[in-house]
């Protein structure tokens, strides 16, 4: 696949001198570099004002350290901080397992995997508030469809769902990977047909379990997907402010708030600070994974 | 023997993958088609179905809908504006560092992958407060801004790569033949394009569309609000018409599923192109 892939320069400086040689290429008219800085002006006009100012803006309003120590004592930002990591790390992990899981489901060639594989992607397309809202209705505890088959079933009373800190927070983390999982889903069974049929072919000739085809075929050649995948997913997961917000509000007693849910808080109630605050702390969290990733996406896939 | 307990394990996966993905979206049909009587009564299907809630939806016969028709086009009008700028902007930058290697086109492109990068809540802070410092608050144009800034770092990205993949003997020969930049672009790129820029668009359309945080902070008459920002707002009372609110759901998540299905042969290839290759 990467013999196929042409070469893009890479960004990193020291790759630079090399990379001029090939940058150069062919003689191109001068004119066309003019034509290029006017052509990259729109988007570098949106960049400066709508990306880059608001960073530093938002940064400048994040430098008194007083906030910082109102911050840390606001009660619901220890419970976000926490919460948040469990996402990036046990929610985002338990959703690559089953994408990882999946992907290998999917691949295989039948009729009705085919028409599933349809379906599935829709959580991903449609949008989230109707169908995180249809979520919180079924979960709801009085007359929520689970409670009321529970009781039909038991007749007990079932749990108070998005009312317990843990079962909250769980199916926060449930509706994060009902809505994201179809997309990566999608990713790593492109992954996986990309890998040439010849060598499963040739270790089932050989007698492969599938464990050990999976173990020395598949997963060697995914596995740089997959931990890509994994980084950028926990980057995007920390700005998730939907599953959050659209499904428990950060309730019960602003137990299950995460730092984008937290941040938005501050910002509605005015304090832009504070709001910036949360996210400068969150910082540390995702910046080393936007250096590598940016590391990552820049380099030429034959310099892996 | 061993291939039927291989088909048996495949629907052993496949029926609860069914029943995970289409649950929610069923029970939002549910809600949608029940009477309120019979939505709370837990029931697994609408007794008696009934089209009154879109009925009353479309008339806009509840208070909490006064201005449905204004919010769909609103939705409509933001999700069409982002798609076309999107497509604009990014195709024009894609084209200037692929192509033309315009000298600092490494630069525009690290900047998209920086801003790709950024979680989206994150930067929704300092960018309403910038919106504000610019007096665009409360105006459909922050929100079409909004979305092109988060969509076009992925769309550049994309069609960068796929734009890469154009052979260079293309930009050769329209040199030998003293074509200028902009003809090379009208005539031999854009048609070569149109995979990757329908996939681009829907791509921009779809988040615009979808969009729920963005379009909350940065827009609040009630007319010019989207359709996911006037969902929103049933939240604000308890005993709100969960039925009308479901209804309105499915009107709202049916267009972006049409365009990703009506468009989903360019959308896998093209979308996924750009991930794969590290």
């Amino acid at each position: 696949m990467s013999a196929s892939a042409p070469s893009i320069e890479p960004v990193a400086p020291s790759g630079a001198a090399g990379a001029r040689a090939r940058r150069t290429g062919p003689y191109r008219p001068a004119s066309w570099n003019t034509v290029g800085l006017l052509l990259v002006v729109p988007y570098a006009l949106l960049f400066l004002l709508f990306v880059l100012y608001p960073v530093l803006y938002g940064f400048s309003l994040a430098r008194d350290p007083q906030s910082y120590v109102r911050l840390w004592q606001d009660p619901v930002f220890g419970n976000a901080v926490l919460n948040s990591a469990l996402f990036l790390l046990v929610v985002v992990n338990i959703k690559f397992v089953l994408a990882l899981f999946l992907s290998g489901f999917f691949v295989h060639e039948r009729w009705w995997i085919r028409i599933l594989a349809v379906l599935f992607i829709l959580p991903w397309a449609v949008p989230s508030i109707p169908t995180i809202l249809s979520f919180r209705f079924m979960l709801n505890p009085e007359w929520g469809i689970i409670n009321t088959l529970y009781f039909n079933l038991t007749a007990l009373d079932g749990p108070n769902w998005l009312n317990d800190r843990w079962i909250a927070f769980s199916m926060a983390g449930m509706v994060h990977i009902w809505k994201s999982l179809p997309f990566w889903t999608l990713i790593l069974v492109t992954g996986r047909l990309a890998i040439s049929k010849d060598l499963y072919e040739a270790a089932s000739v050989d007698g492969a379990s599938r464990w050990q085809q999976f173990r020395h075929i598949t997963w060697p050649s995914i596995a740089t997907l997959y931990i890509t995948c994994t980084l950028l997913s926990m980057i995007w997961t920390l700005g998730d402010f939907n599953s959050v917000y659209l499904l428990t509000g950060g309730g019960p007693s602003d137990l299950t708030h995460v730092l984008a849910t937290l941040g938005i808080r501050y910002l509605r109630l005015d304090q832009v600070d504070m709001a910036m605050a949360t996210i400068v702390v969150a910082t540390p969290l995702v910046l080393p994974l936007m250096v590598y990733m940016m590391k990552r996406l820049s380099r030429g896939p034959g310099e892996d | 023997m061993r291939r039927l307990m291989n088909e048996a394990g495949l629907w052993l996966i496949g029926i609860p993958v069914f029943l995970w993905t289409v649950l929610p979206l069923y029970h939002m049909m549910l809600f949608a088609l029940s009477t309120k009587d019979s939505a709370f009564s837990g029931k697994l299907w609408p007794q008696p179905a009934t089209l009154r809630n879109f009925e009353i939806v479309l008339s806009q016969q509840h208070h909490y809908l006064g201005n449905f028709w204004a919010q769909l086009g609103s939705s409509v009008l933001i999700a069409a504006a982002t798609g076309v700028l999107t497509l604009t902007v990014a195709t024009a930058a894609a084209f200037a560092i692929s192509r033309l290697r315009v000298r600092g086109g490494r630069w525009v492109m690290n900047a998209a992958l920086f801003t790709y990068f950024i979680p989206a809540a994150f930067l929704a802070v300092p960018m309403y407060k910038t919106m504000g410092l610019y007096g665009l608050l409360n105006n459909r144009w922050a929100m079409i801004i909004a979305m092109v800034t988060l969509a076009s770092p992925y769309a550049i990205w994309v069609l960068k790569q796929a734009s890469d993949k154009l052979p260079v003997e293309l930009d050769e020969a329209a040199i030998m033949d003293g074509a200028t930049a902009m003809q090379l672009f009208r005539l031999v790129y854009l048609p070569l394009m149109v995979p990757s820029l329908v996939a681009i668009g829907v791509y921009a359309v779809l988040l615009a569309w979808n969009e729920y945080l963005y379009a909350f902070l940065l827009l609040s008459d009630e007319r010019e609000i989207t359709l996911a920002v006037a969902l929103g707002l049933f939240l604000s009372a308890d005993d709100s018409p969960w039925e009308l609110l479901m209804a309105t759901g499915v009107l709202y998540a049916l267009p972006p599923a049409a365009i990703y299905y009506a468009f989903k042969r360019y959308m896998v290839s093209g979308l996924t192109a750009g991930a794969v290759k590290s």
